[in-house]
């Protein structure tokens, strides 16, 4: 899931970097014609035949044909047969798709909002005050520490984490009973009181790299010389930072901030490798809950239903987040 | 490898207009000079600036520490793990727990099923995100916003929306519990990213040399193969490294599709030994140790790439 924040998040970027592109143009020509002269352009769809066709086989076909299975019951052996809005009136009704989803909220508060936050606070830290003061290297060698959970497979991190929450003999128990808190000893993952919140943590860890980067690579567009001003007409660091640091990097706290949400809705590999949703339903995930209604329960119907209302959520999302920054990006070229 | 890292390294200049890559020295000088006359500088630390210091060190070593525990832990014995618990150093190497679970799931297999998935879908991702980006960027066919929307799409999917029709589909097409299913399905999902990337990298390459190289009767596929090609490798090597680290990290569809041991990844392979009986406390740090290995190992490669990638294009 790292991969596919990172993904994301170059997705955006490109989008901005291709707006940028089509705004320098300086060719002569037309935005009608190709770049080579001459040769006919509609002879260029030869190129997209594979890519289109290929995209059409393994992403459009399934889309469509999942969007169908909503409507209907199938259990994966008989033909699907056709019930309607059955599912999506279950769906509704559905005590543990409300419960899945109220854990995305709390996915949302461990890998956007905390990291976000605190990702901007650390970035402005390390550039700022360390990297300024005690020199690029340091900051940088910290910078490349608080990424390293974000480079391992998410299942991977998830398992690195868990084998640390062990019930039994696990590091954390060991050491609380060692420091002499062994009363807090718990079985984390396995308890419904802690293991929401033990995955939060984890997801904590695992996120937190990607703002920083991301953000510390946004300050080295910020002049230097304002922060020299504002700090010989007195501001402090907080003032600084405020005014200056997230004025600039406005653009890349929206860009983390989808991106983050987007994976936050979709995560799946640390649900599936620490709890399996349990206990209970006490952890379980959007994407979880589709998965084993596909394959542990044969309700492909529902388990479409299930992971179509999680594409529209995400579609929503997407769609809010770039009108917001579209319209605060419209009032700032007003001002 | 140090020639690989090399070879990335004039960045992505080579596709960028001249004029953008002209530094401007004048407006560079005068604000170096400032900059060391800053008021706070090096030799102004202030108590406040050590303790900020101290609490970055301290979160680092605690976002750290499950990896040195990972570490350590699998060189010890469950018993000496028992005895002296976690936090200490092992009293004595202790290979069995890495050779027990290396021996259990054959990794070398798994590493070289990770490689085969994940080279392969590199390599055609990249290939078809070149074709695609050549008639959307350079040949900009008709409606070619509609098609990047498509594409963009496809990139934003949750792979459960997918997942179903196409585990019915591949087994239909015999290819179910295939590696080639999943080289199929993620060299789709990759090149709808590199296209889009791709496709505005090269709405700005260079004019003068396609249309020198028209001149010289070139037909397209030469111009694609002699002059695209060549001048845009710097990225295209970029986005094969990030497609073959995605595809390398993927879960959910190698999870689906590759249901016996032998065609299983790496990730796959360890997830689903997590909790077998057979899994001792330190044999379960020893699988989490082999699976963060190969990924940290990218990473020490490829790390200025990385960074650079994660950055790519940053929000101007």
């Amino acid at each position: 899931m790292s991969a596919l924040d990172t993904r994301a998040a170059t997705t955006i970027e490109a989008t901005d970097a291709a707006g940028g592109g089509r705004r320098s143009r300086r060719s002569p020509a037309g935005p009608e014609d190709g770049l080579i002269p001459g040769a006919r352009r509609s002879t260029y769809w030869l190129y997209l035949v594979p890519g289109l066709a290929l995209l059409a086989v393994i992403v459009v076909v399934p889309l469509v044909w999942n969007v169908y299975l909503t409507f209907t019951e199938y259990r994966g052996i008989r033909p699907p047969e056709w019930i309607g809005l059955e599912n999506w009136v279950e769906l509704m009704g559905d005590r543990v798709f409300w419960t899945s989803f109220g854990n995305s909220i709390a996915m949302i508060l461990a890998m956007v909002i905390v990291p976000t936050l605190l990702g901007l606070l650390l970035a402005a830290m390390l550039f700022d005050l360390i990297g300024r003061k005690f020199g690029g290297k340091l900051a940088s060698f910290l910078r490349a520490t608080y990424y390293l959970p974000q480079i391992l497979p998410a299942v991977i991190a998830a398992i690195v984490i868990g084998w640390i929450l062990r019930p039994q003999n696990g590091a954390l128990n060991q050491v609380l009973e060692a420091i002499g808190l062994g009363d807090l000893a718990h079985n984390w993952l396995g308890s419904p009181d802690t293991a929401l919140p033990s995955l939060m943590v984890i997801m904590v860890w695992v996120q937190l790299g990607y703002p920083i980067v991301i953000f510390m690579a946004a300050l080295q567009r910020v002049d230097p010389e304002l922060y020299e001003a504002a700090e010989l007409d007195g501001a402090n660091w907080f003032q600084r930072f405020r005014a200056i640091t997230l004025g600039m990097i406005r653009p890349e706290i929206f860009v983390v901030t989808l991106t983050c949400t987007i994976a936050a809705l979709k995560v799946f590999g640390p649900v599936y490798a620490l709890t399996g949703g349990g206990p209970g339903t006490s952890t379980i995930v959007p994407a979880y809950y589709a998965y084993s209604e596909f394959f542990q329960s044969q309700q492909v119907g529902y388990g479409a239903t299930i992971a179509t209302a999680l594409t529209v959520v995400i579609a929503a999302v997407s769609v809010l987040f770039i009108l917001a920054q579209h319209r605060m990006e419209k009032k700032e070229a007003e001002r | 490898m140090s020639a690989i890292i090399e070879e990335l390294d004039p960045e992505r200049r080579d596709v960028e207009l001249p004029t953008d890559a002209a530094p401007e020295p004048d407006a560079e000088r005068p604000r170096r000079a400032i900059r060391s006359r800053r008021p706070g500088g090096p030799n102004k630390r202030k108590p406040g600036d050590w303790l900020v210091l101290a609490v970055a060190v301290v979160l680092g070593f605690f976002i750290a520490v499950p990896f040195l525990l990972i570490l350590v832990n699998s060189f010890k014995s469950p018993a000496d793990y028992n005895t002296s618990g976690p936090l200490t150093l092992p009293t004595e190497f202790y290979f069995d727990g890495i050779v027990a679970f290396w021996e259990r799931v054959n990794f070398p297999e798994k590493l070289w099923n990770s490689v085969f998935i994940s080279g392969l879908v590199a390599v055609f991702a990249v290939l078809i995100s070149m074709f695609n980006a050549f008639a959307l960027g350079i040949g900009r066919v008709k409606g070619r916003l509609w098609i990047v929307v498509l594409i963009l799409l496809a990139n934003m999917l949750p792979q459960e929306v997918l997942l179903y029709p196409l585990y019915f589909m591949f087994k239909e097409a015999g290819l179910y519990d295939s590696q080639w299913a999943v080289i199929i399905i993620f060299t789709v999902i990759q090149s709808a990213f590199g296209t889009y990337l791709l496709a505005s990298v090269y709405s700005t390459f260079p004019r003068e040399l396609l249309e020198a190289a028209s001149l010289d009767g070139a037909s397209r596929w030469q111009i694609l193969w002699r002059v695209v090609y060549p001048i845009s490798r710097p990225t295209l090597s970029v986005l094969l490294i990030f497609f073959f680290i995605w595809t390398w990290n993927e879960f959910l569809i190698p999870l689906t599709f590759l249901v016996s041991n032998a065609t299983q990844t790496v990730p796959v392979a360890i997830t689903v030994l997590q909790g077998d009986r057979l899994m001792d406390v330190t044999t379960t740090s020893a699988s989490a140790l082999l699976g963060l290995i190969p990924t940290l190992v990218f990473f020490l490669i490829f790390q200025r790439t990385l960074t650079r990638g994660i950055t790519a294009g940053a929000v101007k």
